[in-house]
């Protein structure tokens, strides 16, 4: 049986085109500096130091962990570095707080973030070896015919994917830290914007962003001493699979199905659209709310549109999505998954500020990566388990 | 003709080359005193100071008097700069032969720290052709220093220009490998060089793998029956891409699944020969080679795939390897 451990502080960046700024230690300075502030602690209160960013490509730079010991308090002190693809911010909190689980450290400092203005991440998704071609252009190329095949599959109809476009800016409206804010955000706005890789628009995209989040991970007896009210680790599960393989279901992969399952069961959940208050769920192009919503088990197959249609998720539905705004409205790609963490904890104890889900007990976080092949998810709770 | 004025060159051509020269023999001679001989002087050093009035300001350059009541100048000089604020500028896209530098720069009101008044020089913002206009990041408020002339003689020339302050480094980066494909896709592209595609059979689940790997992802097992596959199949989804990309013929092109007939899974590839939004999903589709003498060991033998004009295949024979 594992160790309690709580999120006693969590602290984000604004999200924005270009950070010139800063460099990128003085970035994960300022995100990781509010997660201290909010758990009232100082560097020299931290034991470990877990960190996460996207693929070395995307930023060029390679054992970010060498150089940012000492920017991060970790001089003495354990660091490490996860890779997950894009579901890397998850699996760094999910391996931060398995430092507490498992009674190794009271306090875990996790950081997460993306510069995305000092490289080129289509550049970097998209090079290939020369034995292999690949055709893939950037994320949105990748995703596109997955898409596709959903709306084959599942029958929805056009506008679903623009519903949740414009849901998640309307959210970001109410995130201050949220990159895209597009006053007056609408369907015919979205309409109106170019098919990049059909069926994908522009504005069902999400944005490139500089950026970082962070948190704070404590045991029991560090939590008693936080001066803000903790969020409770409920259960944490990761899942990966293989790219390509017979029998692959790229729409609904496995490796979601099981993960879900998994985390669920820690938290003792059967239904999770009853018994979840609020999701943060990593959707990258606005299609994969319903998709996901299938994954996830928050409806049976081929009826996640029905919810998004219905404004299930919206932010006066049962069961609000990305009250944050998401990804879509956000994405330094290597805090993406953190920050679907942190917001997922944030709404548990009450500190979301003008997007809270009034009385939200129980949230769900969640990270994917890869070609849909890496998972991680957690259940965050205002009650102790 | 240009509309915009400002890059119409002030001389132009013919009138810019003199006709008579007056030049006084060896420059005139000029006593400078005590407070402007104190600012060249500590120029020369590399040094920028100011002098400050009976009022309290500093003046910089300074002068020897009080521009705004007459009095002189007390004697106290003060350190100023080097860093500092550009108050104002106005862009030459089109330098003249006489001007400090030979690119376009910015003449620029520059008030370093610690003054109250600001210095008139031009301002290097780097490398840009004949005619460019102002760059965004040219503004007011920006952070400058001197660039100083090595030999120095104590005049304002001792600064060469002022120059923005260093906000980004370029990083470059590049690894050179020599890599090789392995037995399996080695074999593969043996196959593809004499314009067989070939893959392999999984003991396990029965399924062929194309291009093989030398095992099986689903079931951890090696594999190595193998299977020639026929250049046809079936598209089972896509993506129409609308924007450009060296390694596809055109702008919208569909890159796609294809499920090749008798595969277990499907392979990524280009689909033309058919307008883009006359692709479908179900669609029948087999490889275009390129011409024979043209086969390397490379999948770019496949030129594309298109269409068969065979019916489509219906949706649930598909919907399986999605």
């Amino acid at each position: 049986m594992a160790n309690p451990c709580a999120v006693i502080g969590v602290g984000q960046t604004a999200y924005r085109t270009k950070r010139p700024d800063v460099s990128m230690a003085g970035l994960l300075r300022e995100a990781a500096r509010r997660a201290l502030d909010d758990a009232g602690l100082t560097w020299t209160d931290i034991d470990a130091v877990v960190i996460g960013k996207a693929p070395d490509l995307f930023e060029g730079v390679m054992t970010p962990e060498g150089y940012l010991a000492d920017a991060l308090g970790a001089s003495g002190k354990p660091i490490m570095r996860v890779h997950t693809a894009g579901s890397v911010g998850g699996s760094t909190a999910i391996v931060a707080a398995s430092l507490v689980q498992s009674g190794v450290h009271d306090r875990v400092l996790t950081v997460a973030w993306e510069k995305q203005s000092e490289s080129n991440a289509t550049w970097g998704l998209t090079v290939s070896g020369p034995f292999t071609t690949s055709l893939v252009v950037g994320a949105g190329g990748y995703f596109a015919p997955h898409i596709r095949a959903y709306m084959r599959r599942s029958g929805a109809p056009d506008h679903i994917g623009t519903l949740v476009a414009v849901k998640d800016r309307q959210n970001a409206l109410k995130n201050p830290y949220a990159h895209l804010r597009i006053p007056g955000i609408s369907r015919e706005m979205v309409e109106s914007t170019p098919m990049l890789w059909e069926p994908i628009r522009y504005l069902e995209t999400c944005p490139s962003s500089d950026g970082a989040c962070a948190m704070v991970l404590a045991s029991e007896d560090a939590a008693k001493a936080a001066p803000n009210r903790p969020a409770w680790v409920h259960g944490t599960a990761m899942r990966s699979e293989p790219i390509f393989f017979a029998g692959r279901d790229t729409v609904n992969p496995q490796g979601g199905k099981d993960c879900a399952a998994d985390v669920y069961r820690q938290a003792g959940i059967s239904d999770p659209r009853r018994e979840i208050d609020v999701a943060e769920v990593y959707v990258p192009f606005s299609w994969y709310e319903p998709m996901w919503l299938e994954n996830l088990g928050f409806c049976g197959e081929g009826e996640g549109w029905k919810l998004t249609e219905a404004g299930a998720t919206a932010l006066d539905g049962d069961i609000p999505w990305n009250a944050s705004g998401g990804v879509l409205s956000s994405n330094p790609i290597g805090a993406s998954g953190m920050i679907r963490f942190a917001e997922a904890a944030l709404q548990v104890r009450g500190m979301a500020g003008e997007h809270q889900v009034d009385g939200a007990r129980r949230a769900l976080g969640h990270a994917y990566g890869g070609g849909a092949q890496f998972f991680a998810m957690w259940i965050v709770g205002s009650d102790k388990p | 003709m240009p509309s915009d004025p400002a890059s119409v060159p002030f001389d132009s051509g013919k009138t810019s080359e003199p006709n008579h020269v007056l030049e006084f023999p060896g420059g005139y001679t000029r006593s400078v005193g005590p407070v402007i001989g104190r600012f060249l002087s500590d120029l020369r050093d590399g040094r920028l100071t100011g002098v400050r009035t009976k009022a309290g300001r500093v003046l910089f350059p300074p002068v020897e008097y009080d521009p705004d009541t007459g009095d002189d100048v007390t004697g106290e000089f003060v350190d100023v700069g080097p860093i500092g604020t550009v108050t104002s500028w106005s862009w030459v896209p089109n330098p003249r032969k006489t001007h400090p530098l030979d690119r376009p720069f910015a003449w620029a009101l520059i008030r370093p720290d610690g003054a109250d008044t600001a210095l008139l020089h031009a301002l290097d913002m780097g490398v840009f052709e004949p005619g460019a206009k102002p760059p965004r990041a040219l503004r007011t408020g920006m952070r400058v220093r001197p660039r100083w002339r090595a030999e120095r003689v104590g005049g304002i020339g001792d600064i060469e220009c002022f120059q923005p302050e260093v906000t980004m480094i370029t990083a470059p980066s590049r690894l050179e490998y020599r890599l090789q494909g392995g037995r399996a896709l080695d074999r593969f592209l043996e196959g593809i060089e004499q314009g067989r595609i070939l893959g392999h059979r999984c003991d396990v689940c029965g399924q062929v793998i194309v291009p093989m790997k030398g095992l099986c992802p689903k079931d951890g097992v090696p594999t190595s029956e193998e299977v020639e596959l026929p250049g046809t199949g079936t598209v089972t989804t896509f993506a129409v891409n609308n924007l450009p990309d060296p390694r596809a013929p055109e702008v919208p092109f569909v890159s796609a699944y294809i499920l090749l007939d008798g595969a277990g899974l499907t392979m990524l590839a280009l689909v033309a020969g058919v307008p883009a939004d006359q692709v479908r999903m179900g669609m029948r589709v087999r490889a275009a080679w390129r011409p024979r003498e043209e086969w390397t060991r490379s999948m770019a033998n496949i030129r594309w795939f298109e269409p068969t004009g065979e019916p489509d295949v219906p949706f649930d024979e598909i919907k399986d390897y999605l």
